[in-house]
């Protein structure tokens, strides 16, 4: 299941569709990680809205995703998590430390846009 | 009444993402809320994964238990792997022998009503779990 990566701007969105394997989830974080620097992006979004569940190997990739990226120059910003996701994840101890997140897409984007230089940001 | 009980062998990855679903399909049809739902389905994609990492095969079963006017739902995820040297260890938070966050079986713990862990070095492990439906 690959995810889409859609290039916004100086933005990268990845819109996951569906459940993802664990290797699925390595390929998206390598595939940004690439991306980042090929088309020169200031922030990712990573869109999870889809995702019925966020278990400790997803929440880890992400984070490293999300480190990985900052040290290449560009803020990642993880939209979309339900609120029962948010829940279980909270009770399995999982915290995103570190990670940006926001409600939706468009908040997501208003936070890159906040973050980075708005000249640089949005079409 | 009939139970059912599903079987959901645990080979590879994609059968991480079954077991889940089942369970989480079960719960539904059991009339547990969606955030229980949710729970159960990360509790199971946590202790199928170990499954998949420490013990290569396994398989995780389902089953809906009627309890007086009490509904559970009762999840076992067994193995014949390597099995835990040292239980209380492998439950604390933090502890990982393959460097994960160690979160998976106090999570699933916690996120559980019931939880128990049998085990043997050298035989394998079987973890049973139960969620009580809310009222
Ligand atoms: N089915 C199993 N068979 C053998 N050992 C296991 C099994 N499940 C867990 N363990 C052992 O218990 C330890 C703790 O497991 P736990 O799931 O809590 O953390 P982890 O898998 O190391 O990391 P995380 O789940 O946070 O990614 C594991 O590192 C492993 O040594
Ligand atoms: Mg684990």
């Amino acid at each position: 299941m690959q995810v889409p990566i859609l290039k916004q701007g100086s933005y990268l969105i990845a819109s996951i569709q569906s459940s993802l394997t664990d290797s699925d989830l390595c390929q998206l974080r390598d595939a940004l990680v690439g991306q980042v620097g090929r088309f020169r992006a200031r922030g990712v979004i990573i869109d999870v809205t889809p995702l019925d569940v966020m278990d400790s190997f997803a929440v880890r990739t992400l984070r490293d995703l999300a480190h990985m990226t900052r040290l290449r120059g560009s803020e990642t910003v993880i939209v979309g998590i339900q609120p029962e996701v948010a829940f279980a994840m909270v009770q399995l101890g999982l915290t995103l430390r570190g990670i940006s997140t926001a409600l939706d897409l468009e908040e997501g984007l208003a936070f890159l846009d906040s973050r980075t230089d708005e000249a640089h940001g949005r079409d | 009444m009939a139970e059912t009980e599903i079987l959901v062998p645990i080979d590879s990855e994609v059968d991480i993402i079954s077991a889940r679903r089942h369970g989480r399909d079960l719960a539904r049809s059991a009339g547990f809320s969606l955030g229980d739902q949710t729970v159960i389905a990360t509790a199971v994609s946590e202790i199928a994964r170990n499954i998949l990492m420490y013990a290569k095969r396994g398989e995780v079963r389902f089953r809906v238990v009627n309890d007086g006017d009490r509904c559970g739902l009762i999840v076992v995820a067994a193995d014949r792997g390597p099995g835990i040297a040292d239980v209380d260890l492998a439950l604390q938070e933090g502890h990982s022998t393959a460097g994960g966050l160690g979160l998976g079986l106090p999570g699933a713990r916690r996120l559980m009503d019931d939880f128990e862990i049998v085990t043997a070095v050298g035989e394998g492990t079987a973890i049973t779990m139960r969620k009580w439906r809310g009222k």
